[in-house]
C-alpha cells in the first residue's frame, strides 16, 4: 500500500529529485521531451507582445548637402518623408549646422514602426567647417542623457527610446579617398553610435572606379582605426554567408530614387539618363538592396542591441563616474567603478577631512611667516630711527662746537680791541701831559 | 572710276572683295578697286608668322579633389597633358595648404605649335577649414602679372616676352544638384575681376537631364545675384555679332561636362566615354554632356579672345593699379633688376 504523504512534502521531494537530475545534466545532453509541453510557443508570445507595443527606430543621416540623403531615406522606406509641402533640409540653405528630427509612423503587416530620422543640414557646407560635428555629438549625448534620466526615475513604465540607433555617413564619390572632414567626424563618433559609411550617388562611378574607391576607403578606415558597425557572427551557415557577402562590399555604394521607369517591360525605380537607366534595386548597379535588407530586414534589432549594450553603457559609465568624483583624477575611476556609492561617499569624506587638515596647516605656516616678517620690519624701522637720532645729535654737537669757537674768537677780538683802546687812551694822556709841560716851560 | 560705275549698274557691289591670294586676280568686275592689291594677304602672312613662333596658352584648373579636373584637361587636349593624381594608390596625401603646380607641354597640330601650361591647385577646398584658400591662387595670378610687367618696363626688352599669365581659369562646381556652395561663391567673387573664370559642372553624368537644367538655372541666378561676371563678360562685347554669339554661350553656361580618356566601342564606332553597367556615357555626344560645346568654345572659337581679354583688360587693370600705387615707375635696366626691385 503506497504511503500517502501530504502534498507539500510530495512536491518538495519532487523538487529534490529534479534538482539532482539537473546537476547531472551535461551541456551537450538535451532532455528529449516525451510529450508536448508547449514552451516552444514562447517566441510567439514575445512576438505578439512586441507587435502590440510597436517598434521604435532612430536613424541619423550625416553628409554634405547634395549627396542624396533625403532621396535615399525616401527610397529606403518607400515613403515621401520630405514632400513638396514639407521640403527637406536640402532646399533650405543653412549657415550653421542644425540637427532636425522628423518622425513618421509606418505600418506593415500589422507591425508598427515609429521611425525617427535625424538630419543634419549644413554639415560640411560652410567655408570653415571646424567643429561642425559638435552639434551632432551634442544631440547624441542629449538623447543618451534623456534615456539615463528616464531609467533612473522611480516611475519608469513609459520609457521612450529615442537614442540614435544608427548613423549613415555619406561619402562624396570623388573616387580618391576620404576627405579630412570625413575622417575627423568618424573618429569622433565611432565610440558613440553605430556608423555605417555609404558611398553616395554611386552612379557617378564606373564599376572599376567603385571597386578601387571602396578599397581605398577601407584602407583609410583601418589606418585611422575607425570602428564601423560590425556585423555579428552567427552560427547559422546561411546567415554567415550573407554577412560575408555584405562585408566584401563595404562600404556600400548606393543610389536613391523614387521615380518609376519602364525598363524592358518591367517597372523599376531608377534614374533615367540619355545613355541608360540606373536601376536602384539592381544588385549589379548599386548596393541599395543590400543596405535595405541589412538595415531593415535583418539587422535592425541588432543595431538597437548594440546601441543599448555598448554605446549607451559606455556613455552611462562615463557619466556616472564623472558625477561621483566631481572631476577628480579620472585615472582612478576605472578601478573603482565597482564600489558601492556608500563606500565612495566614505572615501570622499575622508579625503575631504585630510584636505581640510592640510589646508589648516598651510594656513598656520603662512600666518607664522607673516608674523615673522612683520617683526623683522618693525625691528628694522626701529634701528633706522636710532641711527637717525644719533646722526642728529652729532650734527647738533658739531654746531655747538662751532658756535663756541666763534664766541671765543669774538671774545679775543674784544679783549684785543679793548687793549688797543687803553693804549690809545694812554697815548692820548701822555700827549696831553707833555703839551702841558711844554706850556709851563714856555711861560717861564 | 566713273566708267567702272556705269558698267556695274546691273551687278551689286560686294562690300569687301574676298579673294584668297593664291587665286589669280580676276579683272575688276564685281570689285570696287581698280585692280587687286592684295591687302588681304596680310591674313596669310600673319598665319605664317604665328605658325613659326607658335603661341602660349595658360589654363588653370581649380576645384576640390576628385572632381575630374586632370581627366578633363587630358580630354580637352587629347593627350596626357595633366598627370593624373589618381593612380588609386594615393601616394600623395591631400596637401595641408593649397599648392600651385604647373606643367608645360608643347603640342602641335596642323603645323601650329602651342605651348600649353596647365596650372593645377591641389588642396583647394579639401581641408576642414577652407578660409582664404583662394589666396595662394590669387597671389600666383598676380605674380604672373608682375613678372610680365617687369619685363615690359625693362629698358632693354626681350623681343617676345614669355607669357605666363593665366588666360583662363576653369572652376569646377560639384554636381550636388542644389546650388552653389559657399566656397564657390567666395572664390568666384574674389577672382572674377582678376582672371577669366569659366565655371563648369564636373562629373555631370550624376545628373539627369531635368536635374541638369534646374541646377544650371539656379547657378546662373545665384551668380547674377552675387554680381559675379564670368567669361565671356557682358561689358566686353564689341558689337552685335559678338553679343549674340556670346549670349548664346551665356545661356548654356555653366557647361556640364564629363571627362574621359578611355575609348569604348559604341554602335561600331570607337568613342571616348565612361562605361557603366547601364550604358556608355559618350563624352563627345552633345545629348549626353556638353563637353564638345566647351571644347569648341574654349579652343576653336574663343582662344584668342581669352588671351586678348587677359592682356587688354585684366593685365591693364593690374598695371594701372600698380603704377598708381607707386606714383610712377622707374625704368629698370636689365643689369640692375634686383637692386632696383624696391623702386617698383
Amino acid at each position: 500500500m503506497p504511503l500517502s504523504l501530504p502534498a507539500g512534502i510530495c512536491s518538495s521531494l519532487r523538487h529534490l529529485f529534479i534538482h539532482r537530475s539537473v546537476e547531472q545534466l551535461d551541456l551537450n545532453q538535451q532532455k528529449n521531451l516525451e510529450a508536448y509541453v508547449g514552451f516552444a510557443n514562447l517566441p510567439n508570445q514575445v512576438y505578439r507582445k512586441s507587435v502590440k507595443r510597436g517598434f521604435e527606430f532612430t536613424l541619423m543621416v550625416v553628409g554634405e548637402s547634395g549627396l542624396g540623403k533625403s532621396t535615399l531615406i525616401n527610397s529606403l522606406f518607400l515613403t515621401d518623408l520630405y514632400s513638396p509641402e514639407y521640403p527637406g533640409p536640402s532646399n533650405r540653405i543653412k549657415k550653421t549646422v542644425q540637427v532636425e528630427q522628423s518622425k513618421v509612423l509606418i505600418k506593415e503587416g500589422g507591425v508598427q514602426l515609429l521611425l525617427t530620422i535625424v538630419d543634419t543640414p549644413g554639415f560640411g557646407d560652410a567655408v570653415d567647417n571646424s567643429n561642425c560635428w559638435q552639434p551632432v555629438i551634442d544631440h547624441i549625448d542629449s538623447k543618451f542623457e534623456d534615456y539615463l534620466n528616464a531609467e533612473s526615475r522611480v516611475n519608469r513604465r513609459l520609457m521612450p527610446d529615442s537614442r540614435v540607433h544608427c548613423c549613415l555617413y555619406f561619402i562624396a564619390p570623388s573616387g580618391h579617398g576620404l576627405k579630412p572632414l570625413d575622417i575627423e567626424f568618424m573618429k569622433r563618433l565611432h565610440e558613440k553610435v553605430n556608423i555605417i559609411p555609404l558611398i553616395a550617388k554611386a552612379d557617378t562611378l564606373t564599376p572599376e572606379e567603385c571597386q578601387q574607391f571602396k578599397k581605398q576607403i577601407m584602407r583609410e578606415i583601418q589606418e585611422h582605426k575607425i570602428k564601423m558597425y560590425e556585423f555579428p557572427e552567427t552560427d547559422d551557415e546561411e546567415e554567415s554567408k550573407l554577412v560575408k557577402k555584405i562585408k566584401d562590399r563595404l562600404p556600400l555604394a548606393v543610389v536613391g530614387s523614387n521615380t518609376i521607369i519602364e525598363v524592358n517591360g518591367k517597372r523599376v525605380r531608377g534614374r533615367q539618363y540619355p545613355w541608360g537607366v540606373a536601376e536602384v534595386e539592381n544588385g549589379e548597379h548599386c548596393d541599395f538592396t543590400i543596405l535595405r535588407n541589412m538595415l531593415i530586414r535583418t539587422h535592425m534589432q541588432d543595431l538597437k542591441d548594440v546601441t543599448n549594450n555598448v554605446h549607451y553603457e559606455n556613455y552611462r559609465s562615463r557619466k556616472l563616474a564623472a558625477v561621483t568624483y566631481n572631476g577628480a583624477d579620472n585615472n582612478k575611476n576605472k578601478g573603482q567603478l565597482t564600489k558601492s556609492p556608500l563606500a565612495q561617499m566614505e572615501e570622499e569624506r575622508r579625503e575631504h577631512v585630510t584636505k581640510m587638515k592640510k589646508m589648516e596647516m598651510e594656513m598656520e605656516q603662512v600666518f607664522e611667516m607673516k608674523v615673522k616678517e612683520k617683526i623683522q620690519k618693525l625691528k628694522d624701522s626701529e634701528a633706522e630711527l636710532q641711527r637717525r637720532h644719533e646722526q642728529m645729535r652729532k650734527n647738533l654737537e658739531a654746531q655747538h662746537k662751532e658756535l663756541e669757537e666763534k664766541r671765543r674768537q669774538l671774545e679775543e677780538e674784544k679783549v684785543s680791541w679793548e687793549a688797543q683802546q687803553r693804549i690809545l687812551e694812554q697815548q692820548k694822556l701822555d700827549a696831553s701831559r707833555t703839551l702841558e709841560k711844554n706850556k709851563k716851560k714856555k711861560i717861564f | 572710276a566713273s566708267q567702272n560705275k556705269t558698267k556695274q549698274n546691273k551687278t551689286p557691289k560686294p562690300v569687301v572683295p574676298a579673294k584668297p591670294s593664291h587665286v589669280a586676280p580676276h579683272s575688276s568686275r564685281g570689285s570696287a578697286l581698280l585692280g587687286y592689291i592684295g591687302i588681304d594677304t596680310i591674313i596669310e602672312q600673319m598665319r605664317k608668322k604665328t605658325m613659326k613662333t607658335g603661341f602660349d596658352f595658360n589654363i588653370m584648373v581649380v576645384g576640390q579633389s576628385g572632381l575630374g579636373k586632370s581627366t578633363l584637361v587630358n580630354t580637352l587636349f587629347k593627350s596626357q597633358v595633366s598627370r593624373r593624381t589618381t593612380s588609386w594608390s594615393r601616394d600623395e596625401k591631400i596637401p595641408k595648404t593649397v599648392e600651385i603646380k604647373s606643367v608645360s607641354h608643347v603640342i602641335e597640330e596642323g603645323g601650329v605649335k602651342m605651348k600649353l601650361t596647365v596650372v593645377d591647385t591641389p588642396g583647394f577646398g579639401d581641408q576642414i577649414n577652407n578660409e582664404n584658400c583662394w589666396e595662394p591662387i590669387s597671389k600666383y595670378i598676380n605674380e604672373q602679372y608682375e613678372k610680365f610687367l617687369k619685363e615690359e618696363v625693362n629698358i632693354a626688352r626681350k623681343k617676345r616676352i614669355p607669357d605666363t599669365r593665366v588666360h583662363c581659369c576653369l572652376y569646377f562646381i560639384s554636381p550636388t544638384g542644389h546650388s552653389l556652395r559657399q566656397l564657390d561663391i567666395e572664390f568666384m567673387k574674389h577672382l572674377s575681376r582678376v582672371v577669366n573664370i569659366i565655371p563648369v559642372i564636373a562629373k555631370s553624368d550624376t545628373l539627369t537631364l531635368d536635374e541638369k537644367t534646374e541646377f544650371k538655372q539656379r547657378v546662373r541666378k545665384e551668380l547674377e545675384a552675387c554680381g559675379i561676371e564670368c567669361y565671356p563678360q557682358k561689358e566686353f562685347d564689341e558689337d552685335m555679332e559678338d553679343k549674340s554669339d556670346n549670349d548664346k554661350i551665356r545661356e548654356a553656361m555653366p557647361f556640364a561636362v564629363v571627362g574621359s580618356d578611355k575609348e569604348y566601342q559604341v554602335n561600331g564606332k570607337r568613342v571616348l566615354g565612361r562605361k557603366t553597367a547601364w550604358g556608355v556615357v559618350e563624352v563627345e555626344n552633345p545629348n549626353h554632356c556638353e563637353f564638345s560645346l566647351l571644347r569648341d568654345f574654349m579652343i576653336r572659337s574663343h582662344l584668342q579672345d581669352l588671351k586678348e581679354v587677359t592682356h587688354n583688360i585684366h593685365y591693364e587693370t593690374y598695371r594701372a593699379k600698380r603704377l598708381n600705387d607707386n606714383g610712377g615707375l622707374h625704368p629698370i635696366t636689365s643689369s640692375g633688376q634686383d637692386t632696383q626691385e624696391s623702386n617698383l
